[in-house]
């Protein structure tokens, strides 16, 4: 067996199936930005410190986790459907409550972070829809930010916490009554 | 850096994978990856084939077995974590398991995986240790069990074969022993400088047993069976409990590095002790 074979991946990417044929030691992260395209996935340390490379990923058909897709391969992603920052946003553009929170309450500097701290956040949030202060700093300790911008980013997920349960309740009562 | 280049072999079983291993000579499992990719890239390791057990159906789970909870080695951190069955049968695995790494290593990272890399500053041997698992390893000959105390081998070594794999963790169910892991790093995310898991039982106001367990004390966990004779039979008051853990150190050998002395370490053990029997008891 050759070192340099190739393996068949098949991967959800934001809504669309990509297959390529890839070297096993190829990392996730290579694959999305190299292969892919998607770009808006960054690499901070490559040491699997600072979260920047942060994706979701999951069985087709489950539910997604947070990952840092430099300590994936991108042959374990084989079968499985994967979100990053460039597939967050509705269909129509309009951005995700956790993106809109950022953007308001600049919960960024530089902004290199903030692609894996978003989806961190999505995370945690889809576990925990009201987090404390202190939940918020240990989930999201898998990312790090640089510029210390910490303050702002526990503000931008505590209002996006805010505005997804005002969501969640809003559409709660007329599924009750359909 | 990219990992330098290997070959892959995804089994659909274990026997698969445990012939491909032993046909290989230099070959290593990867499990959920968390420790392996980070040494891969680095290039601390080369290894010329890779035999993923991603593929291995029923390596991962919980599910109580008459007294026995049985644990899956595939079974990531987050899972044990948040299984209602760990969390009621072996509380002090599941809390243990929310503190390794962070969020994302702990959604990939495996319970079998950890145990097999056998990181001296590991959390979960020192658990696994704690709590007497015994763990259920497969090879070309079937199964065998291996009790905690005689898995760890040395830094990064254990019992296992090259072409055995850790299959099951089993823990004997004893409900009613109250439990803490103690932490202690300097930041988030960051390796113990040193941990303690505890369990204790209590009849009235006496300690009526205890079992405690350390990491990053020396190459494997280590059992501190003399505070643990100390502490059984003591009064559960927080003068008892620190006068029992004044020889936790005896027959450790921690490391002296940049993070901390061997000294403080030693002296970390006595203190992270005493609060972990502390709090086990709620006092």
């Amino acid at each position: 067996m050759s070192s340099s074979h190739r393996v068949r991946v098949s991967v959800d990417v934001d809504g669309s199936r990509y297959v390529d044929d890839v070297e096993p030691r190829t990392l996730l992260v290579h694959h999305l930005r190299e292969r892919l395209g998607k770009i808006g996935t960054v690499i901070g340390c490559d040491t699997s410190n600072c979260g920047s490379c942060t994706v979701l990923m999951g069985s087709a058909d489950g539910e997604q986790h947070s990952v840092k897709s430099c300590s994936v391969l991108a042959v374990q992603a084989d079968g499985t459907a994967v979100t990053t920052i460039e597939g967050l946003a509705g269909p129509d553009g309009a951005l995700h409550a956790v993106q809109q929170a950022f953007h308001e309450l600049h919960a960024l500097q530089c902004g290199f972070c903030t692609p894996g701290m978003i989806l961190s956040a999505v995370d945690l949030l889809r576990e925990n829809p009201a987090p404390t202060e202190a939940e918020i700093r240990a989930g999201l300790s898998g990312n790090l930010c640089r510029c210390t911008g910490y303050q702002n980013i526990i503000r931008a997920v505590q209002s996006a916490a805010t505005a997804l349960r005002g969501a969640a309740a809003a559409v709660l009562p007329s599924e009750v009554t359909v | 850096m990219i990992p330098v280049a290997f070959d892959y072999l995804k089994p659909s079983t274990v026997e698969e994978a445990v012939a491909a291993l032993g046909a290989s000579e230099d070959s290593k499992v990867l499990a959920g990856g968390q420790s392996l990719l980070p040494v891969l890239r680095l290039r601390l390791a080369a290894p010329a084939l890779l035999v993923d057990l991603g593929g291995v159906p029923g390596l991962s789970g919980v599910r109580v077995d008459g007294d026995t909870l049985v644990i899956g080695a595939m079974t990531t951190h987050a899972e044990v974590a948040s299984s209602d069955l760990v969390r009621r049968h072996a509380p002090l695995l599941a809390a243990a398991a929310a503190t390794v790494g962070d969020r994302q290593v702990r959604h990939r990272g495996t319970l079998g995986g950890s145990l097999a890399h056998a990181d001296p500053a590991a959390d979960l041997p020192a658990v696994a240790a704690a709590l007497d698992a015994t763990y259920v390893v497969q090879g070309p000959a079937g199964r065998r069990s291996v009790a905690a105390a005689d898995f760890a081998v040395d830094l990064f070594t254990t019992a296992l074969a090259p072409d055995e794999v850790l299959v099951e963790v089993r823990l004997s169910i004893v409900d009613g022993w109250s439990t803490h892991y103690e932490k202690f790093h300097r930041m988030a995310q960051a390796w113990a400088i040193v941990g303690v898991a505890v369990a204790v039982s209590r009849s009235d106001g006496t300690i009526s047993g205890a079992r405690v367990a350390l990491t990053n004390m020396g190459p494997v966990p280590h059992r501190a069976v003399e505070v643990e004779a100390a502490l059984t039979g003591a009064p559960a008051t927080a003068e008892a409990v620190a006068a029992a853990c004044v020889s936790v150190s005896a027959g450790t050998s921690p490391v002296d590095d940049l993070t901390a002395s061997a000294d403080y370490r030693r002296d970390l053990a006595r203190v992270l002790t005493g609060r972990a029997v502390c709090q086990a008891l709620g006092i």
